[in-house]
Formats: C-alpha cells, structure tokens, sequence
C-alpha cells in the first residue's frame, strides 16, 4: 500500500479530515523548506504538498506566483526539490509527500528520469496541473514508475468527464472549490459541497478540496464532508515575511494549529 | 522529449495539411495541456467551432467581413526594384500590411469575434504584446459590440504606447500584467487566468497559433486565407507556384496562414524567419525552434525557450510580435518533419531589410515582417533571377517608427 493510500486509511479509520498543506518549495529560505515540511508534520499535516516553482504559472493566483518567483530566483529547481524530500526521508518515512507543478520543468528533465529520482528520493504522488487525462500519454512514465498521479475535479466538470477522471486518478481526487486561480476569494462553501457530493457518485478515492481555503472556520465547514482539506495561498502568504527558520516553522505551527483543531473538532461533533 | 508519434510511411507521401489529429496533436506537438477547469469549456469551444467551420451561413458572413470590412483580398505586388537591387530571384510580398487595422491579425479576430458570438459569449479577452493582436481584437469587438479586455505586459505598455491609445480609442480595456518578465508570455498568462475565472461568458480570442487546442488549428484556419488567396493568385498572375515562400515566425500566425496552403506542393521551398535579435549565440534573441527544445507551455507541446529547470527564459527582439518563447505547435511538427525550414535573422538584419525596402518600394514593413524580408532577400540572392520568391509582408510599420528614431538616436 502507498504512503498516501495508508494515510487515508488511517484518517478513514480514526474518522479524521486528512490536513493538506501546499507550499512553494524554496520560499521564502530554501535552505529551510526540509525544516519547514517536519514543522508542518508536528503541526498536524497529513500530506504535504510541495509546489515546484514554474516561471509561467498559469493557474496560480498572485500569492503563489510570487512565491515562485522568490523561489525561481534563489535557483530553486527540481533536482533540489528532489534533494530536499530525499533529506526530509531521513527522519520521516510515513508522511506522504505530493509534488504539484507545470509540465515542463518534468518534460524538460524527461519524464522517465524525473520519475525514476522522484521515487528514489521518496516521492509518493504528483499533480500536473497542466497534465489533464487528455494528455495521459504525456505522464504515463510517472505512473509507471509507481508515482499516483493525483487528477483534479473542477467544477466545470461535467458528470461523464468526472467518471473518466476518477478511472484515472489514483491516491485521491483534488476537487478545485471554484473555477479560478489558486488563492482567489471565491469559495461558496454550499456549492462546493454539492460538488464534492456529486464527485462522489462517482469517486472510489477519497476527495480533498483545495483553492481559496483560507481558515479555520472554513476549513471547518469543508472537513464536515471532504476527506482532505488543502490550504496553499493562506499558508504560503503567512510564511512570505519568514526572517530565519524558527520563526518559519513557529508560523506554520502558528497557522496550521487551529486549524488542525477545527478539523478534529467538526468531525467530532458530526458524530 | 523526443517526438513519439511516426507519421512518415516509408514510400508514401504525407498529408501535412491534415494535422492536427482529433486530439489537436500535430505529431508528437500540440495537444491541450491545461488545468481541469478548462478542459470541459475548451471542449465546447471545439464543438462550437467544428460546426460552425462547415456552417455556409457562418463562412459567408466570415468571407463578406473580411471583403468589405478588412479589404481582401490582399494583392501580390511584384517588388521589382528591390529584386533588381539584390540582384536574383524575383521577390513578391503578400501585402497583409494593407489589411485594415494594418496586419494579418484581423484575419482570426473576425473570425473568433464570429465564434464568440455563436457560442453567445459577450465578453472578449485578449493578450498582446506589440499590441496589434489587441488592436485587431478591439477592432472587431467594436465591430461586433462585444466587451473587451486586453492583457498586455507592463514593459509592452511602455513599447507600445500608440497601440495602447488605439485600444482605448476602439473601447477596450487594456489591463498591465506586471507578473514575470511583464511580456507578451505574462500577458498571455494572465488571460489564461482571466479564462479561467470568468468562463462562464468569456471567450478567449488567442492571436496566435499557439495555446491549447483547438486554438492552434481554428487559428490558423482563420488566417490560411493568406495562402489561399497567395497561392490562386500565383497561378492566376504568374502562371506557377512560387519557388519559395517564407513568413516571421513568432508565435507563427502569419507563417502558417501563408504556409498551409503551400504544404503539399513539395516543389515549392517553405522557410521560415525567427527572431535571432542580437544573434543566436548570444543567447539574447527569441528563436524557439532554431535553439530552443521541446516542451510545454501555454497548453501545448512546442519548442520552447527554457533552461535546463525547465524554466521558461526571458526572449530579445526588436520586435514585440516575435518576442516570445514558445511557436506554434504546428512550425515544431512541420520542422521536425523537415517540410519547413526556420532560420534566425537578427535585429540589424531585420532593421537593415526594414530601410531597403522602405527606399526601393516606398513600403515601411512592420519590423515583425521585416525579418521576413531580410530572409526573402537572402533567399533571392542565392537564387537565379527566373525564380519567384513569395514574401508574406504581414504588418505595415507605421506602429515602429518610434521604435525605430530610438533607436536609430533620432528625437521625433
């Protein structure tokens, strides 16, 4: 069983809403995003998500593309990336890890080899935002290597597309809360729940939403029927002003802390 | 990567104006690589335009806009004094230049602007860079009484001040992208983002023949009018095909509006000229196929400008409408197929093409199309003076001048 497939089960089996939390890999001090993942993890992280920097962002709201370009002019790529989750393995060998992105940095290292590395450094999952089941041939190295490709739902998505996106994907679906740009204000919570409901006839993996989650008390409410709740652009803009790397990770505890809180308390008190 | 997919049978010869396939893959380029939110309306959109494309009510009200509203068909006008100057082949420019609003560009808008209004979209967004794809684009919004929004890159808004102005004048919007290198690449970005946002009553009109599918395919379609016309009027005037055709290369619209109709002719030569800006070895030009590498950007597989992350790199030219990183996904199949050929010509060399031109023929050509000159005098030089070379001269430069006093250290 995968990494990201026992931690669902485990979630499932003490009825808990998984915590995902995205951040840019190398921002805002890349010698400390391998402290930063542990830190999230001891915050209540179930799966990270770690974003790997593009220059042409082009689902990406302003937050995360400025991330990514701090992050771009550090020189932040993916062979660091890999080096950094090989190094994060060292201590922790349970919490999955997800790496999201643009096709061309993959394309251009070749998708065989970067999934070759990816899976030697410990790498469990990945989302190409720009990679839908159209181009499936395009990513179909990484699936064979043995990396789950995590596909999105949208809520353009209509009901026969949805059956065959669920056919593909593997570990859970990323359900997008609205038709937008990470980090945009958008979220009506009641529609997203009809879409989770209506993924879910359709879904065997569990669903995780993401886009435009920005606190507790949102999280909270989504915890009530999503599996996974993933939080990027509130994170990722908390930690920007991040001086030094104690003060990064007391933020991500900072952040994530009552948000842990409010998932465990909305599935308690639904019971 | 390296290209998967084989469309060469030994023996027998190749279809070329047959791709892209039902995917919107030309080879082993192209396709529609976006986010999950687009794939259902891109869908539609290609629904939308595979009916409409054979629809006799919608091809006439397209070919009777671009007769009476753009002016087409545009003449072959057989540049004599500049083919005596260079002493060969006898240089023929396509003169998209007299097009209204001055450029090929109008072709597609039209066309889109059609679309967009079967599908009831009344909101248009738009990207530029030089800003005559937001012109074009404004233009036909006013036309047809359509909302208007152009992107442009914040650097391009300081470029291309007139342009910016004739926008405004036309009704438009035009919102500064100071994201990335604040280019034509940005400006496209954040249309894509605007798309995504506001789906619902958007319709992207994309300017080139880039993008995810079916853009690459409905705009070249738009613009094939170009080698359509070209290549009747060949037969009609000269009583032959051309032996040569070649076209800038940007994002390629114009190129391959010239190009497709000449594909299967294998007698006739296709070359086309990409932006070397100071010279390819400095690294400082935008000539994506001639040293770029395949990959993926903007939704679809093409020659790309990008580092060995995978990073897209910033791109020179001295002109706005080829500073780009990316190319049509066509131009990569058609290089890679060695149908076509793609050769870097620099800024001076567009500049020093720009002024003979100017001087032989009384013609200013955009410097996007003067690149295409500079290749087209290249191209006769090499050859005897019996021969035909068919330059597209796409834009008109009047929106240069001020580009070109700069830099020539001249204050207006």
């Amino acid at each position: 069983m995968s990494r990201i497939d026992q931690r669902f089960a485990e979630l499932a089996a003490s009825d808990r809403t998984g915590l995902i939390p995205f951040i840019t890999a190398g921002d805002p001090l890349p010698d400390s995003t391998v402290a930063l993942m542990h830190a999230l993890v001891v915050a209540g992280a179930d799966l990270i998500e770690l974003g790997v920097p593009f220059s042409d962002p082009m689902a990406d709201g302003p937050v995360i593309q400025h991330a990514s370009e701090r992050a771009l002019a550090r020189g932040v790529g993916l062979t660091r990336i890999l080096g950094w989750v090989h190094e994060f393995r060292q201590h922790d060998v349970v919490t999955p890890i997800v790496l999201m992105g643009y096709m061309n940095p993959v394309e251009i290292m070749g998708a065989a080899r970067f999934a070759e590395l990816a899976v030697e450094a410990g790498v469990d999952g990945v989302l190409l935002v720009d990679c839908p089941i159209e181009e499936a041939a395009a990513s179909a190295p990484l699936r064979s290597a043995g990396l789950q490709q995590i596909l999105l739902a949208a809520p353009t998505t209509t009901a026969q597309r949805m059956a065959q996106v669920c056919s593909a994907a593997a570990g859970f679906l990323y359900y997008v809360s609205f038709a937008g740009i990470t980090g945009a204000d958008r979220i009506s919570l009641e529609s997203v729940e009809a879409g989770v409901a209506q993924a879910r006839q359709q879904a065997k993996l569990p669903v995780a939403v993401g886009f435009g989650i920005r606190d507790a008390a949102q999280a909270q409410v989504i915890g009530n029927f999503a599996d996974a709740v993933v939080i990027g652009s509130a994170l990722v803009e908390r930690l920007s002003s991040a001086r030094d790397e104690a003060e990064l990770c007391a933020e991500a505890q900072a952040f994530l802390a009552p948000i842990r809180a409010a998932l465990d308390a909305a599935r308690g008190a639904s019971r | 990567m390296s290209p998967s997919i084989s469309f060469k049978i030994p023996g027998e010869a190749v279809d070329f104006a047959a791709f892209p396939d039902a995917n919107g893959h030309f080879g082993a380029y192209g396709g529609s690589f976006v986010a999950e939110t687009l794939a259902v309306p891109l869908a539609e959109l290609t629904a939308a335009y595979d009916r409409l494309r054979v629809d006799p009510e919608f091809i006439a009200e397209y070919e009777r806009d671009l007769k009476f509203y753009v002016g087409r068909p545009s003449p072959i006008y057989h540049a004599q004094r500049l083919s005596h100057e260079v002493g060969g082949a006898q240089i023929l420019l396509k003169r998209e230049d007299l097009n209204h609003t001055g450029a090929h560009k109008i072709n597609n808008t039209i066309g889109q602007a059609l679309v967009a209004r079967a599908m009831g979209k009344r909101r248009i967004i738009a990207e530029t860079g030089a800003g005559q794809h937001g012109v074009a684009t404004a233009t036909v919004c006013a036309r047809f009484g359509l909302d208007c929004v152009v992107y442009m890159g914040a650097t391009d808004i300081e470029r291309q001040k007139i342009n910016v102005y004739r926008m405004k004048l036309l009704g438009a919007q035009v919102v500064p992208v100071t994201s990335g290198s604040q280019t034509l690449k940005d400006a496209l970005n954040e249309a894509m983002r605007d798309w995504v946002t506001n789906i619902a009553d958007t319709f992207y009109i994309i300017g080139t023949v880039a993008g995810p599918s079916p853009y690459p395919r409905m705009v070249r379609d738009f613009n094939a009018v170009v080698g359509r016309e070209a290549r009747a009027q060949m037969l009609e005037h000269y009583g032959r095909l051309p032996d040569v055709i070649t076209a800038c290369v940007g994002g390629g619209s114009n190129a391959i509006g010239l190009f497709h109709a000449f594909l299967n002719d294998a007698q006739v030569r296709i070359v086309g000229a990409e932006a070397a800006g100071d010279g390819i070895a400095t690294g400082r030009h935008a000539a994506s196929l001639s040293a770029g590498r395949p990959g993926v950007l903007h939704g679809n597989r093409t020659y790309v400008l990008c580092d060995d992350d995978g990073q897209i790199t910033e791109t020179h030219s001295v002109s706005a409408g080829l500073d780009y990183p990316g190319v049509g996904p066509e131009h990569a199949f058609l290089k890679d197929a060695g149908r076509a050929s793609y050769v870097g010509v620099t800024d001076e060399e567009a500049l020093a093409a720009f002024h003979r031109l100017a001087r032989s023929e009384g013609i200013l050509a955009a410097l996007e199309s003067s690149h295409a000159v500079a290749q087209a005098i290249k191209l006769a030089q090499e050859l005897p003076r019996d021969r035909l070379v068919l330059c597209n001269l796409s834009g008109r430069g009047d929106k240069d001048v001020h580009t070109i006093a700069a830099r020539e250290r001249i204050t207006l």
